[in-house]
This record gives C-alpha cells, sequence and structure tokens, in this order.
C-alpha cells in the first residue's frame, strides 16, 4: 500500500490528489466523516463508496482500491455536496482529480463505470479537432464502440426526433484559428499535470 | 448594456431556441450583445475529467479573446446563456485568481498561441443573472404587454449557475427564487418546486442511462404533482435531458409525464409580445402548444374581469366564475 512512513516526506496518494487538485486548498484534509455528501448525493445509491467512504480510503492510502471506484464516474457534478460539506471540502473538484488519476493509472477499467472514460475522450477528440463539440459524432462513435445497440436505439428514436426538429447538426463546426488553439493544447499538454 | 456573448457550441444547433429567444428579447431589455469572436468550446464536463491544464487552456483562450475583443469597447463582462459554459469560465478565472502557478501554467500554454490572460479581467456571467439583476424586474414589468396569467410554471435552475459553495453566486445555493420571480414579473403563476435546484443527471444520459432517468423521473413527477402547465430552463442539458427522455421515463417507469421544457427567454418573448415564431417555439420535443393556447388564442379570465361588459352592474369583482 502507499508509502506513509516509507520517508519522512514522501508524497502520500492523500499528497497527490490534493497536488492534483486546483485552487489553493481542496480542504481534504479537514473530512469529518459526517457523511452528509453521501446523504445529498443524487447517485449515491449507485456509487460503490459514498464519498466520505471514498476520503476515508484516500486517507487509508487505498489507491488502487479508489481509482478502481465507480464513484468518480457518477458524480454528476451538480454540487450539492460542496454547498452542504461542513468543512468547505472541495468535493467535486476531488472527482474530477480523481477521474484523471484513475484514467493516468489505467485503473478506470477495473471499475463498473469503465465505459465512463471513453465518452469523455470521444467529446475531447472532437474538440481537439475542430475547436467545438459535435453532439452526433460523440455520441454515435462512443455508442458504437461501447454498446452498438444502443447506437441504434438513439438513431431510431431520440436522435431521429432531434433531427427532425433541426436540433441536430450533421457535420461539425470548425473555428477559424484552430491551428492557435492546437498550439495551445500541445504546450498545455508538454507543461503536464500541473495544478 | 452592452455585454459580450458567449453562445457555447449548444446554442448552435440543439438548443437553437434559447439563442433565438435570447437574441428576440435582448433588444426591448435594452441589451447589446456582442458575440466572442472565434470562440471555443469550453470541454463541459469532460475536459477536466482527462487532463487539467488542456482543460484550463481550452477554457482559457476564450478569457483571453474576450480580454482583447472587450478593449474595443463592451465592457469587461461576458455572459454565457448555458449554465456548464457559465461555470467552466467562471470557475477557470476563479481558481487561476487562487493559484498563480496555474496561472502561470495555462499563460505559458495560451503564449504558443500568442495570447495571455490576466485572471479577474473578464467578469464571467450567466443570462439570468444579467436580466433579473441589471435590466431588473421593473424594467422588464414595463415591458410586458401580453401576459401569462393562469400559465403555471415550474421555475428550474438546475445546478451549475447557483453552485459550487466556494464561489460568489447570485441567488441562493440551495432554493433559489430569481427566476420564480422573473416569471411572476411575466404574470404567470410560479408553482412550488422544491427540486427547482436538483440535477437533471447531466451527461449521465449517454454513461448509465438508468441513473439519468430516475433524476429526471423525479423532476418531472415534482413538476406534475404541482400541476404545473411546463417547466422552464436556464440551461441547454437540462432542457435536453427533461425534454427528449421524457419519452424514455415514461416507458421504463410507465408513467404519462407530457410537460413541454422550454427557456426562460422564451417565455419573457411572449410576454413581451413577440411571435412564437421568432422565439424558437416548436423546436421543443414535447409539443409546448396545449399550454400556450392557454395564453396565446384566448384572452385569459383575468385580462378579461378588467373590463366588465357594458351592461354589467358596477359591483365588486368575485373572481374567474362569471
Amino acid at each position: 500500500m502507499a508509502t506513509t512512513i516509507a520517508s519522512a516526506r514522501a508524497p502520500t496518494f492523500f499528497d497527490e490528489v490534493v497536488a492534483a487538485t486546483p485552487g489553493t486548498d481542496p480542504h481534504l484534509e479537514l473530512c469529518l466523516q459526517c457523511g452528509t455528501c453521501g446523504g445529498s448525493c443524487p447517485s449515491g445509491p449507485d456509487m460503490e463508496h459514498t464519498p466520505r467512504a471514498l476520503f476515508a480510503m484516500i486517507d487509508a492510502g487505498m489507491k488502487d482500491q479508489v481509482l478502481s471506484s465507480n464513484t468518480p464516474w457518477y458524480c454528476v457534478a451538480c454540487y450539492y455536496c460542496m454547498v452542504r460539506c461542513p468543512q468547505e471540502i472541495h468535493i467535486t473538484d476531488i472527482m474530477y482529480t480523481l477521474k484523471r488519476m484513475a484514467i493516468k493509472e489505467g485503473l478506470y477499467r477495473e471499475s463498473s463505470a469503465s465505459d465512463a472514460s471513453g465518452f469523455s475522450e470521444t467529446f475531447i477528440d472532437y474538440v481537439e479537432n475542430y475547436g467545438r463539440s459535435f453532439e452526433l459524432g460523440v455520441a454515435t462513435r462512443y455508442h458504437l464502440r461501447h454498446h452498438p445497440l444502443n447506437a441504434v436505439k438513439m438513431a431510431t428514436g431520440m436522435g431521429f426526433n432531434m433531427f427532425l426538429k433541426g436540433r441536430m447538426d450533421l457535420t461539425p463546426t470548425r473555428i477559424k484559428n484552430l491551428d492557435q488553439l492546437k498550439a495551445i493544447l500541445s504546450k498545455a499538454k508538454e507543461l503536464g499535470g500541473s495544478s | 448594456m452592452k455585454y459580450g456573448y458567449y453562445p457555447g457550441c449548444s446554442l448552435e444547433r440543439n438548443a437553437i431556441a434559447y439563442h433565438q429567444s435570447a437574441m428576440a428579447v435582448a433588444g426591448p431589455m435594452g441589451i447589446e450583445f456582442d458575440e466572442l469572436d472565434d470562440w471555443n468550446c469550453c470541454g463541459a464536463t469532460e475536459y477536466i475529467s482527462i487532463d487539467l491544464l488542456p482543460a484550463y487552456a481550452l477554457i482559457s483562450r476564450n478569457l483571453a479573446l474576450a480580454a482583447q475583443q472587450e478593449l474595443e469597447g463592451n465592457g469587461n463582462q461576458l455572459v454565457a446563456p448555458c449554465s456548464a459554459c457559465f461555470l467552466n469560465l467562471k470557475k477557470a478565472d476563479h481558481y487561476m485568481a487562487e493559484s498563480p502557478e496555474l496561472s502561470e501554467n495555462v499563460n505559458s500554454a495560451l503564449a504558443a498561441g500568442n495570447l495571455h490572460y490576466e485572471p479577474g479581467t473578464v467578469s464571467v456571467r450567466h443570462l439570468l443573472d444579467i436580466v433579473v439583476d441589471d435590466v431588473g424586474f421593473n424594467a422588464i414589468a414595463e415591458k410586458v404587454t401580453n401576459p401569462l396569467y393562469n400559465l403555471r410554471i415550474a421555475p428550474y435552475y438546475g445546478c451549475m449557475i447557483v453552485r459550487p459553495g466556494n464561489m460568489k453566486s447570485f441567488d441562493d445555493q440551495e432554493y433559489p427564487t430569481s427566476l420564480d420571480e422573473l416569471m411572476s414579473t411575466l404574470g404567470a403563476e410560479v408553482v412550488d418546486f422544491p427540486l427547482k435546484a436538483h440535477c437533471c443527471g447531466g451527461h449521465m444520459t449517454q454513461i448509465s442511462e438508468s441513473v439519468a432517468l430516475e433524476l429526471i423521473r423525479r423532476l418531472l413527477k415534482n413538476a406534475s404533482d404541482y400541476d404545473a402547465d411546463m417547466i422552464v430552463t436556464v440551461c441547454p442539458m437540462c432542457q435536453l435531458n427533461l425534454d427528449a427522455y421524457q419519452d424514455a421515463v415514461n416507458k421504463k417507469f410507465g408513467t404519462n409525464y407530457n410537460i413541454p421544457i422550454l427557456y426562460f427567454t422564451q417565455m419573457i418573448g411572449l410576454a413581451f409580445g413577440i411571435s412564437p415564431d421568432d422565439l424558437g417555439f416548436g423546436k421543443e420535443i414535447v409539443d409546448a402548444g396545449p399550454a400556450l393556447a392557454k395564453i396565446g388564442a384566448e384572452p385569459s379570465p383575468k385580462a378579461k374581469e378588467k373590463r366588465p361588459s357594458k351592461e354589467a352592474l358596477p359591483m365588486p369583482s368575485m373572481g374567474e366564475d362569471g
């Protein structure tokens, strides 16, 4: 498990999570284990661990178990927990951090939400190549890869309705200065995972 | 009042009704929008799940362009009608201001495109915020020519315009009321809607449909329990989920909901007497026609009350029964 006592200040998993979360301090160390977060969570019942349990596991250095939990992927980013947390922990931001770490470590594949990152990846692929998102492309590519039956269902049902109503583009839109955006993104990737 | 305008990808197509109606009501409210030139996607809730610095660089290109464009004279305010765009832009600005290291890294990336953004330069506002706080209820009331009497509206805020808790919000974070008051100003009957700031499921319709459908069901049930004729939203994601997945909810849960989901700007337009055709009506999947018939074709009973017939005796009115 984690290298808590290995050296005086070797970064623990807890430290890594805090360092990878934007802003000055996500206050993770202040967790009281009160459970207000899980109680406020609309998708809590579908999570393998409530945020409270996950924070205790982070504290215990249970990196593999935390990063293969479906919890961050089932976070709907509604921020109710963040408003209600008596310790003002940046819970939603930490969930995003855990998603990034799970992808980096390849551990999301172990979770029951293993397709979820595929949706994000397909989405950003269009953004990186056009500068805009493209709903039809994201939905079809993602579903064809991960659940082909859904692709058929969407194309004949809801997607078709959206098309009939003139609410779906058939081709993506490209921004004018795509080269500039690409240069910025590639530099950002080069600079890497800094907070 | 002049503002920078960041439509976001949804308003280009899927939420075109939101864009059309926002443009149609801007003039009458004294608002002038200057669309941000060559804006890019904000990354929604996806990019931040994959890679932090590119996600912030993506968002900040828009902030940098807005700062540049605004030097030409439209103040420092950038308006986003989409809740996810609004939160992303606002959050990037907030965390860059809070963390000099993040700001420095984002700016190193922006420099590759000859751009720079100084956190705090642009003030990011949601469309609802400028309507209720800058235009104000009094100015709006003066423009109402076709009040929405008798229309029962459930005002739906969703999540991202009032939360998270660590940033300043223009309304209460759990029980906001600005949209309620706006709809009352337009003459509508605002119903109690306890789930008004609960989640629509966001992208979960794609990742785990059963999770999303349950969240959508709760909202539809809540609005239906209070006899709402329609749900009025401020966000393209909320509109899409409640509208396009209503049929799937009915199939899964054996329910029979038939609640149109409309944008608040469409309702402002109707009350201002703008033609429904210019407000994007008809793009909704659950037909708004029957609800609109309550205010459109026939004058409302309340409006009639004010003009008693010539035969009527000069008696105090006893309500709508006559």
